[in-house]
């Protein structure tokens, strides 16, 4: 049996939604008995219909939502709020403006109370790391989008978290940079082994990143399925991997989750995104 | 296929300079114009750019341009200094702390709605006509500006940067020194330029209505005298004042904050 790393364990969530001119307040269940395990160097996918909850469990996760109930676990460890054995990659880069983009690694370090001279060695592995190495002097505003997201990945993975959580981080990057991330993101996990959840919104990112995929459903969210991925690492391309019938199943599966569709709209579902 | 320097040389001139061309073409002009109106006008209503010059000339040979000059800086550097620190401290707690918003705020919103002018007489019987009153009555003009804003500036840091910080389990402590002033600077800057203009009204004022000194006392007296030409000099330099303090707190402004240049208010 593979160590567990993250245990999520009936978790619930309830928003109360404030109510508008002319209307009541009323309480939102968002999540619902939530529970599921990520292991030890494994890619984990949540992907649902928006609304399904799928991005505050993650912040739940992190600790900048409050669960109503329910016990999550990092290495074995009850977590109560925001710490820093879990790097958070945003999906907006939201790199602090005024500092560089070195100094915006350092970020976490700094708060750990890192020393100068360890963080600036740690910041330079990680530019290397994210293929950023000449880029450390530059402000955020001189960057690309696709080159702040890198860096916003530096920044959480710079305090060695025990688990990585990432946000839909590259839903706003155009199509071509964000399957060069995609495939910069397998590398990255290849050389650190670390442990991801990831929430997107996009079939074949989920697809093509992770070793399980979580379809949840909304209203309240919950767990509709769980599918194995079943391609080896390191994966070729994906629009390589796209044209494997596999592949093709798989989405098709996804999509009917999602849409709540019957198995016979698959054949017309293949190869349309859920955007 | 054409050079690249060729393309360059296509088109029209960059737009700046073209600007810049236009700008002397339209201060020239009206130089000239107010040097050629000015004189068909009676001297005590008007003067013209030659005469002022002189008189100019005149004053500060004779030092009292230098000293009316120094005088006045004297409290509106000082005053503007005080303004901007109790202005950047209030404004912090303000913008930060919604008690302190809920207990001040009809306050600073009456001060600021208020023409300040019109309490001048009641500092005269506060403070006197010295230094003291002043110094006061500069702040009151300069400080709500620079409040305002660094206030707004606290209030309006997004709430993903302050994300990045709980996310990355910074204390209360950390979020403000390293996210919430940083972000609010440039508003801060905003609020100074704005204040350093006020402030100069500020002083003018003051130096009308109590003691009479410093460039005001020179309007005074030159307006006494009937020498208009006089009179123009010390308000053309509190004119290139306005314009040399708000530039320097521009540049401040760009290079404190570089990756951010806020609108007036």
């Amino acid at each position: 049996m593979r160590k567990v790393k993250l245990a999520i364990q009936e978790v619930s969530k309830t928003f109360r939604v404030r109510g508008g001119a002319g209307q009541k307040a009323f309480l939102l269940p968002v999540l619902r008995q939530l529970s599921f395990d990520v292991y030890d160097n494994e890619v984990v996918s949540l992907i649902g219909e928006s609304g399904c909850g799928k991005t505050t469990l993650l912040r739940i996760v992190q600790g900048l939502v409050r669960r109503d109930s329910g016990t999550i676990l990092v290495d074995g460890k009850r977590i109560e709020g925001p710490g820093r054995d879990r790097g958070f990659v945003f999906q907006q880069a939201t790199l602090l403006p005024w500092r560089t983009a070195r100094q915006n690694i350092e970020f976490g370090l700094e708060l750990q109370g890192v020393e100068r001279a360890e963080r600036a060695r740690r910041a330079r592995e990680l530019l290397d790391l994210v293929g950023l190495a000449a880029a450390g002097e530059q402000f955020p505003h001189q960057l690309s989008g696709g080159m702040q997201q890198r860096i916003g990945l530096a920044r959480a993975l710079a305090i060695d978290p025990a688990i990585l959580l990432m946000d839909e981080p590259f839903s706003a990057l155009d199509a071509q940079n964000r399957e060069i991330l995609q495939q910069e993101l397998l590398r990255i996990h290849r050389r650190t082994g670390k442990t991801i959840l990831f929430v997107t919104h996009d079939l074949d990112e989920a697809i093509y990143l992770s070793d399980r995929i979580i379809v949840m459903g909304a209203k309240p969210g919950r767990i509709k399925r769980v599918i194995d991925v079943p391609f080896a690492r390191p994966r070729i391309e994906l629009p390589r991997l796209r044209g494997d019938p596999v592949f093709q199943e798989m989405r098709a599966e996804i999509w009917d989750l999602i849409r709540n569709a019957p198995a016979a709209a698959r054949e017309a579902a293949v190869g349309v995104s859920v955007d | 296929m054409p050079s690249e320097a060729a393309i360059e040389e296509i088109g029209p001139p960059p737009r700046s300079y073209r600007n810049h061309l236009l700008r002397i073409a339209s201060f020239l002009t009206v130089m000239v114009a107010w040097e050629l109106l000015g004189r068909q006008v009676a001297p005590l209503f008007m003067s013209y750019p030659t005469a002022i010059l002189g008189a100019a000339v005149t004053m500060t040979a004779d030092g009292e341009l230098i000293q009316g000059l120094l005088v006045s800086l004297e409290t509106l550097l000082l005053a503007f200094a005080i303004s901007a620190v109790l202005g950047i401290g209030l404004g912090l707690a303000i913008g930060r702390y919604r008690a302190v918003e809920a207990t001040t705020d009809w306050l600073v919103n009456a001060l600021y709605a208020t023409p300040l002018v019109a309490v001048i007489p009641l500092v005269i019987l506060w403070l006197g006509l010295g230094f003291a009153a002043k110094l006061f009555i500069v702040i009151l003009l300069a400080i709500f500006p620079i409040l305002i804003n660094t206030a707004s500036g606290v209030r309006n840091v997004s709430e993903s940067l302050i994300d990045v910080g709980t996310a990355f389990a910074a204390t209360e402590r950390e979020v403000f020194t390293k996210i919430i002033l940083p972000a609010a600077l440039p508003y801060m800057m905003t609020g100074l330029r704005l204040g350093i203009g006020r402030a100069i009204i500020g002083m003018v004022v003051a130096e009308f209505f109590t003691a009479i000194t410093g460039l005001g006392a020179l309007i005074i007296k030159y307006g006494n005298q009937y020498d208009t030409a006089s009179m123009f000099v010390p308000i053309l330099v509190l004119m290139g004042l306005g314009i040399l303090l708000t530039a320097i707190v521009r540049r401040a402004e760009a290079w404190i904050a570089p990756w951010k240049t806020t609108e007036d208010e």
